[in-house]
């Protein structure tokens, strides 16, 4: 396992800031944005690169457009993983250490899917988290909260014949930072996807239904729309969850990469 | 299951690796993809720097590749290290924002093209990964490869590795500034490219 321990994860200093003065940014932004589509600028799916609220961004975000580029063959491949890349055990989070996790027993399932519907079959899914009471395994996170003894957070697996990950683990909570003071990551899962085609890969977090924390949260928040926001968010499934065991959350994956740009529907198209 | 699901499809947005993802994602030899005294591997390494030049210790980075030939992979075996070449691999940067890889140098996979690694940026304030392309130095591909001869010099010279004097490949990225490496998307679609859009 790999640990850095390379001093805070953002400036201590960070922390003068109110959550009133970033949320009034994350609402400026957005306005920006909703007005930007009533003069016909393009639908957003993504975050925005150049996001300041989310601080850690400000030395770190491209300030030049992506150059478009043609895939070339190798692009139009991703690695292939197998059986023999993961263990056996390695979809239970609840079971690497022993004993048993402290926390709600959750099961996550769902479909990866590319931008025309077909499953991503039999590829690598990468699953990390904080533990149930908001505290990463990880030696830079410093939230003096309990670590669990049985609890790593970590998980892999693949996909099946079609497209379908499953893994139990528990509910992760959520954690201070400090991008400003007082801040508060909504609970969350870390996913690592591979698609089809290297340009479908993608990292990204997976949320859960009706946390208080959306609104406040800039990570959440640098994706502009709306509608793409709560594409990360799972719901409650009662027929992934199992009974006297584990409560079930369903959470569907399209990776697109290179192939189509999918475009909402006008208002009053639909 | 049959779920018959609707067309076009939206994508699901990226977001930010995070700051922990070093106890998670980075496995051992994750770097190596061939063994040491490989017949033929080749060191490519270089840093991270952000806005500031300064160096960017908690960022991750993936390479896949073609075989010498110009194959494809397609055995697995990435996270196993059992000595198959799968052509993919991951690295994270250390404290000085530097990282390596231990390979083979890419062939061409099309005529008339330059060959390259395929490089995925991963980093804690990053909003998304960035994809984009670290060139072998040699060879007439960077004057007709579409992509290189699309770019002027300073910013050709951002995706074009640089052998070094004991033979390894050096190949630093620049996120934000003076230099600033170029990052690329495969999106065709309107306004692609653009901060946010396709993303």
């Amino acid at each position: 396992m790999t640990v850095q321990d390379t001093g805070p994860a953002t400036a201590p200093d960070a922390a003068a800031e109110t959550q009133a003065q970033l949320s009034a940014e994350i609402e400026a932004g957005h306005a920006a944005y909703a007005a930007g589509l009533e003069r016909g600028e393009p639908q957003e799916h993504g975050p925005r690169k150049n996001w300041p609220p989310y601080r850690s961004s400000l030395l770190r975000h491209p300030t030049k457009d992506l150059r478009h580029a043609d895939p070339e063959t190798i692009e139009l491949y991703s690695p292939v993983f197998g059986e023999r890349d993961i263990g056996p055990l390695e979809a239970d989070l609840t079971v690497q250490r022993g004993g048993e996790p402290i926390g709600e027993r959750i099961v996550v399932r769902g479909r990866v899917v590319d931008g025309e519907g077909r499953p991503v079959r039999r590829q690598l899914v990468e699953v990390w988290q904080a533990n149930a009471a908001g505290r990463y395994v990880h030696k830079r996170d410093q939230h003096p909260a309990p670590i669990d003894p049985n609890f790593t957070g970590i998980g892999r697996m693949l996909t099946d014949d079609d497209g379908w990950y499953r893994f139990q683990t528990i509910k992760p909570g959520p954690y201070p930072w400090k991008n400003h003071f007082n801040a508060w990551r909504p609970a969350h899962i870390h996913f690592s996807l591979f698609g089809r085609e290297i340009t479908q890969r993608i990292v990204t977090q997976m949320y859960f239904p009706g946390d208080p924390l959306f609104a406040l949260d800039p990570i959440y928040q640098s994706i502009q729309d709306p509608r793409a926001r709560e594409r990360l968010v799972a719901t409650y499934d009662h027929d992934v969850s199992e009974h006297e065991w584990a409560t079930g959350y369903r959470w569907d994956i399209v990776l697109t990469g290179a192939h189509r740009t999918w475009t909402e529907p006008e208002d009053g198209d639909e | 299951m049959s779920d018959v699901l609707p067309q076009p499809l939206p994508p699901t947005p990226g977001q930010t690796v995070g700051p922990f993802f070093g106890f998670a994602l980075p496995y051992e030899r994750g770097n190596e993809l061939v063994e040491a005294g490989t017949p033929g591997a080749v060191r490519l390494h270089g840093t991270v720097r952000d806005g500031a030049g300064d160096p960017v210790p908690d960022a991750m980075l993936e390479i896949w590749q073609a075989d010498p030939a110009g194959g494809v992979p397609a055995r697995s075996g990435s996270l196993l290290r059992d000595g198959t070449f799968t052509g993919w691999g991951r690295a994270e940067t250390d404290r000085e924002g530097g990282y390596w890889f231990r390979t083979l140098t890419p062939g061409a996979t099309e005529a008339g093209r330059a060959p390259f690694f395929h490089v995925t940026l991963f980093a804690r304030g990053l909003q998304t990964r960035l994809f984009t392309r670290a060139y072998l130095p040699e060879g007439a591909g960077p004057a007709t490869d579409p992509l290189l001869a699309s770019l002027d010099a300073r910013d050709r010279a951002t995706l074009v590795t640089v052998r070094e004097p004991d033979g390894s490949l050096r190949w630093d990225v620049r996120l934000q500034g003076e230099g600033e490496t170029v990052f690329l998307t495969y999106d065709e679609g309107a306004g692609a490219g653009r901060d946010g859009v396709g993303a």
